[in-house]
């Protein structure tokens, strides 16, 4: 600190007498992230606006002429029941295997931070599913609930005469979908988790014991309010994804029966593609991304809050 | 030392077995014949190959991997490449535009792209981007600049500035600066990025089922998607596909899984 002290009045003097180029140099470097804004523009943003302007046409994705029609296809959104069922599985998709993911990623976290041999071991299968293809997870899991010969459904035939159509039951798809997201994708919070466990001193802890607490007691007052960091990407990194969710729901059942476990991800795909009916599909995605950044940012504005009260 | 609890042995072992348990599935099914009507959960008790031959030949697999190795590298590339220098002034001169600038990449974070697939499609038809490798490489190193320039900044951001000023008055110009100093200590939040970005962009599904949909230009996941709704009575060519395309990540990350945890945990801290 000293030396940095005595130092500096040199180095302004130096500036001084540095060529004019150098020390003007800020302005100019910020030709360095033109080539990112350049794409970001361009990628992003114009098409963002142009998906503004389809949702009030009735464009049908690839002819050259479309009509203005107001605002028909907002109302026709929110009247639609397709949309509406949607909407609720997109939730479901989203909060559901949030909750999940981070209950059980902060009980396997908690039991991996302990000193077991196998830890490494553990870790790295549970981390596993993650860095797999969504869509072939999908696949993976389809032979589980399959109707036909699904391992789930062997397991059923021992006890009942009838298997169960898990996929084919408007009632429970959307659950075993949340269910194959959950196990992909538990092992991300995890591993947030555990890393945030393992950045709280021990000396809290111990300091802890030497009081009285026992293991509930230091949970919520040690662990708890020290984790709350990690807790917050955590829940806001499978939040976002639950809500996006896409390749599982194509790959287990393509959002079918009909529509009954389309996210809105899906649903906006078989509209644009399957229905050609492009400036509807353009209304859903701005509702996507209405819904995404709400409920994204509202997660994000409580747990930072609830971070600093806590700490 | 500490002492060994087996009980916590043994519940570790419990929990890698039940998650092992859906690729014991997905093995069962890949080597079983397709007159073998037994169980999912049997074992078969012969060598059965040609469900990976047939998956391989009629999924196209190999073009699809070559192609999903183009795409991840070429992203990657450019990912790190325009990312880093893009973040060297949002993160050394913080002035009122460069922070905004750096407010609308880092708000990018929370919105997925996928909500401008309609008005998307449409732009890459008209720059003539659809079913072009590049089409596909450019918006997979849009969609990764967020993440990208907010991991980059926050660790510049975190060097300290003299031994760039000391480079400088050295007579060091700022591009000899930037790959002579700077690159060499961005080595481990570049192996962070990498990891995060190219995981993703090798398993990507729903951008390049929209973009790539001539068959050359398949990469694995669009190839698997077509192959398998073609042939879905085949449940055994269905398995050795998923197999097929799940190795390479597997391996990769099985030789390099350290690098892949200290890449999230390390990513997320940060957050």
């Amino acid at each position: 600190m000293s030396v940095r002290n005595r130092e500096q009045p040199n180095l302004k003097s130096l500036v001084r007498f540095m060529p004019e180029k150098l020390r003007n140099s800020p302005a100019w470097l910020n030709l360095l992230y033109v080539p990112a804004l350049l794409l970001f523009g361009l990628f992003i943003l114009y098409p963002f606006i142009r998906g503004l302007m389809y949702s009030f046409t009735n464009w049908d994705g690839y002819s050259q002429t479309f009509k203005w029609i107001g605002l028909s296809n907002y109302r026709r959104m929110f009247s639609d029941p397709d949309v509406a069922r949607v909407i609720r599985n997109t939730f479901i998709y989203g909060l559901g295997s949030a909750l999940l993911q981070n209950i059980i990623g902060l009980a396997y976290a908690l039991f991996l931070n302990q000193n077991i041999r196998m830890r490494a071991l553990t870790r790295t299968i549970i981390y596993l599913p993650a860095i797999i293809s969504p869509l072939i997870m999908g696949y993976i899991w389809y032979f589980f609930f399959q109707y036909n010969g699904g391992a789930i459904n062997d397991i059923i035939l021992l006890f009942a005469d009838e298997p169960v159509n898990l996929l084919g039951d408007p009632d429970t798809n959307v659950w075993m979908i949340t269910i194959v997201n959950t196990y992909q994708f538990l092992g991300v919070a995890m591993v947030i988790l555990l890393a945030g466990l393992q950045v709280i001193p021990k000396e809290f802890h111990e300091a802890a014991t030497i009081d009285g607490a026992g293991t509930l007691s230091r949970f919520r007052h040690v662990t708890w309010p020290l984790l709350a960091p990690a807790v917050t990407v955590s829940v806001v990194l499978n939040v976002i994804g639950g809500l996006k969710l896409f390749d599982v729901i194509t790959a287990m059942t393509n959002s079918g029966p009909g529509y009954s476990s389309a996210s809105l991800s899906t649903l906006m795909y078989q509209l644009y593609f399957g229905r050609q009916d492009a400036g509807y599909a353009a209304t859903i995605g701005n509702l996507m991304f209405v819904i995404i950044s709400v409920v994204s940012f509202t997660f994000l504005f409580y747990l930072k809050r609830r971070e600093t009260s806590l700490a | 030392m500490r002492k060994i609890s087996w009980g916590r042995e043994w519940l570790a072992l419990v929990i890698c077995l039940i998650h092992v348990l859906p690729f014991y599935i997905l093995a069962t099914t890949s080597f079983k014949a397709h007159d073998d009507f037994s169980s999912k959960w049997v074992a078969p008790g012969y060598l059965y190959l040609d469900n990976f031959v047939n998956a391989w030949r009629e999924a196209d697999l190999d073009r699809a991997i070559v192609n999903n190795v183009v795409v991840t590298v070429g992203s990657g590339l450019l990912i790190v490449l325009i990312g880093s220098i893009a973040s060297y002034p949002l993160a050394r001169h913080r002035t009122p535009l460069n922070r905004a600038v750096y407010g609308v990449f880092v708000s990018a974070l929370i919105v997925p792209p996928l909500t401008i697939l309609v008005p998307l499609y449409k732009f890459m038809v008209d720059i003539g981007g659809m079913n072009q490798l590049w089409g596909i490489i450019l918006l997979h190193v849009t969609f990764s600049l967020p993440i990208t320039i907010f991991l980059y900044t926050g660790f510049i951001s975190s060097i300290p500035y003299e031994l760039e000023e000391a480079a400088l008055i050295d007579g060091a110009g700022r591009f000899k600066l930037f790959y002579l100093i700077l690159m060499p200590l961005l080595k481990p939040i570049t192996a962070t990025v990498i990891i995060l970005t190219c995981v993703n962009i090798w398993n990507d599904f729903q951008f390049s089922v929209f973009f790539l949909q001539k068959q050359e230009m398949h990469t694995i996941t669009v190839a698997l998607s077509g192959f398998f709704s073609q042939y879905n009575n085949y449940i055994g060519w269905v398995a050795a596909g998923s197999f097929l395309g799940a190795i390479p990540i597997t391996l990769v990350y099985l030789f390099l899984q350290r690098y892949f945890i200290q890449g999230l945990s390390s990513g997320a801290v940060k957050g």
